[in-house]
């Protein structure tokens, strides 16, 4: 085990620089983020994951989020156990019947300010699952969206990118 | 004579079910088929159904071979399978939830994917196994649970720190795959059964694909098959590896957690270079492949294997020499090999406890028939064993890569496929990382599909950590089930 420890120590980290924050992501931010909170939150953000209904294709990526290549912990961004902890959810899937009601009390157990990401084809508008009678829809049949980030699953890069046009507007 | 070849004897031959027979039987015969899988002369790979008709996919374990029962249910009630065979009891619950056919003699006739959109099927709320006797608690886990995982509820009921009753309660991310199928086009359905577990997407393309050209007679050409093969085992190092350092990473032991996503991230880039998409998603489809190996892709997958020639082994040895974590995994979760047997457990569940079944060699096919490897397995069931399995798996997948690479064919990517002339039918068995994975399609004389059932692996492996974890203490859950690493959407459809 030394040898691992040690070689983790000598060599450069492997971890890839910053992306800009998304284009589309910030336009569809500045309309749904207040002056206050930002002031509130700072730069830091708390992260609820809940999968509604996802294949975990989704799950996965946002898994690699907190790996040495993406190490989303320098950005200020962190994912927590519980929505009593959380700013903001991040929501995959369409929204089975089966989850809505747990996706909805896990929204009421976050404090505000809270957003909202949802995140994949599916948290769209239901992607390939659109039309069936076992499904809601996508998360904005459910809950309000602030943040969409497309994709299936949506690259890591691309939630990252996501994510700090969230914390760029409310810096 | 063998014991399915006088079941399917007994029935009817349906014309048009290409790559296995299938006959419709009568209920003494469904009966007798419930009695032989029982007494373990044969073994359940499946079974699903249709407004009107029950089928099981079943396996001989003396000859090996494989063919479809099915029962015509104009009155909308079959003999119960699990009646005699538990295995099946989750299968005929949701055969009853999503088509309202009735197994008579159904030993639990509590709804599973129904939580109350059926109508009058599902109390509420859900009535969980009595549990009776003096101090014991229980515990409340999910649907929601604190890491980024799946959603299902867990019901423990414990003895102080001693699980005595684990109870799943599954469905959550139900999403009516089978319903969307129908009447879908095929290039529409395989996207769909690309998306029925997500970490599985190639082997459910994969079964999905060769299922399809079973049914219309075609057969995906030499290189396709071969780019399939490097996917598949690409897909299963992926899960491997992430696997290994996860379930450590629930030993609080996070240092292999971070060198195994570091393996995994590599893994993903290189699939993201050879094929265009990190997860190889929606890369296979009926006919073939969507694309060839990109240009650089043979030097990208090349570098990976030798990353990981220089980092697994040192993964390995960690795990391998550091007491304290040897200690939570071993003896842990112990699965027995005779309800791996019983259950026709796939994968690293059934391997890790003496079950040498591998869709690969069991039932061969392109490109592993042209391959050389062998499926590990262990005899001690515990969460060690599950490790090791999927370490021995992983330099397996390393020399099937390597091999695949060396020798893959050249020449075109996918097979025409022919419109049908009449109603045809395909089933297909393909080892994905976490186990055989069952594709069955009808498709219609007008080319579309009538019917796609896909059956994960982890239908019979769930039932089967709830018997795992029975007398360890609650803290090893989190390392007991992710050594198991079922899927929730895979068996929630």
């Amino acid at each position: 085990m030394r040898a691992l420890l040690l070689e983790g120590l000598l060599r450069r980290p492997l971890t890839d620089a910053a992306p800009a924050p998304g284009d589309a992501a910030l336009e569809e931010l500045a309309q749904t983020l207040g002056r206050a909170a930002r002031r509130k939150l700072g730069r830091s953000l708390s992260i609820r994951e809940v999968d509604a209904g996802s294949c975990n294709g989704c799950e996965l990526e946002i898994n690699a989020l907190g790996g040495a290549y993406y190490d989303i912990d320098r950005f200020g961004l962190r994912f927590v156990a519980s929505p009593r902890h959380a700013d903001v959810l991040m929501v995959t899937g369409p929204v089975t019947r089966n989850m809505r009601e747990a996706l909805l009390r896990v929204h009421e157990a976050t404090p505000d300010p809270k957003w909202v990401v949802a995140v994949g084809d599916c948290a769209l508008d239901g992607g390939c699952f659109k039309g069936s009678p076992a499904i809601c829809g996508g998360v904005g049949a459910v809950l309000p969206v602030d943040l969409h980030i497309p994709g299936c699953p949506p690259r890591p890069v691309e939630m990252i990118k996501g994510l700090l046009a969230l914390i760029d507007r409310m810096a | 004579m063998p014991a399915l070849k006088q079941l399917l004897d007994s029935g009817r031959a349906v014309e048009g079910s290409r790559s296995c027979p299938r006959a419709v039987v009568a209920a003494p015969a469904w009966r007798n088929a419930a009695g032989r899988l029982a007494s373990g002369r044969l073994a359940l790979l499946g079974l699903w159904g249709e407004p009107e008709a029950a089928h099981m996919a079943l396996r001989d374990t003396q000859t090996g071979e494989v063919g479809v029962i099915s029962i015509a249910c104009p009155e909308r009630r079959y003999p119960s399978v699990s009646e005699r065979h538990p295995p099946a009891l989750r299968l005929e619950r949701t055969l009853r939830d999503l088509y309202g056919l009735t197994p008579e003699g159904l030993p639990d006739p509590r709804p599973w994917l129904d939580h109350g959109w059926g109508g009058a099927a599902a109390p509420e709320p859900y009535p969980f196994l009595p549990v009776e006797g003096d101090c014991l608690h229980q515990i409340a886990v999910g649907p929601v649970h604190a890491g980024i995982i799946e959603p299902g509820h867990f019901r423990f009921t414990a003895s102080g720190e001693t699980v005595v009753r684990l109870e799943q309660r599954l469905g959550y991310t139900h999403k009516g795959v089978e319903a969307l199928a129908e009447g879908a086009e095929i290039g529409a359905a395989a996207r769909l059964a690309g998306r029925v577990s997500g970490d599985s997407t190639v082997a459910y393309a994969l079964a999905f694909s060769r299922a399809v050209e079973a049914a219309l007679g075609v057969t995906a050409p030499p290189r396709a098959a071969w780019l399939r093969g490097l996917m598949a085992e690409l897909e299963r190092l992926a899960n491997h590896v992430s696997d290994i350092g996860a379930i450590c990473n629930d030993a609080a032991f996070p240092l292999l957690h971070t060198h195994g996503g570091i393996l995994r991230e590599q893994t993903l880039r290189a699939c993201d270079a050879a094929f265009g998409h990190r997860m190889m998603r929606d890369c296979i489809r009926p006919g073939g492949v969507a694309a060839d190996l990109a240009p650089d892709g043979v030097a990208a997958l090349r570098a990976l294997t030798r990353s990981f020639a220089q980092r697994f082994p040192a993964m390995v040895r960690v795990y391998d020499e550091t007491p304290s974590l040897l200690d939570r995994t071993t003896g842990a979760g112990v699965l027995t090999p005779a309800l791996a047997r019983q259950y026709a457990a796939g994968g690293y569940v059934g391997r890790a406890s003496g079950r040498d079944f591998d869709a690969r060699l069991a039932m061969p096919y392109a490109p592993y028939d042209a391959l050389s490897f062998t499926a590990p397995t262990r005899e001690d069931g515990d969460v060690h064993a599950r490790i090791w399995v999927r370490i021995l798996e992983v330099e397996q997948t390393l020399a099937l890569i390597g091999q695949i690479l060396d020798r893959l064919p050249e020449g075109p990517l996918s097979e025409a496929l022919p419109a049908p002339d009449a109603p045809c039918e395909g089933l297909a068995v393909v080892e994905g990382f976490r186990g055989d994975v069952l594709a069955w399609v009808r498709i219609d004389a007008d080319g579309r599909v009538a019917r796609m059932h896909l059956r994960d692996p982890s239908w019979f492996q769930w039932p089967l950590l709830e018997a795992a974890i029975e007398n360890n203490i609650v803290a090893d859950f989190p390392l007991c089930n992710k050594s198991f690493n079922c899927s929730y959407s895979g068996c929630d459809l």
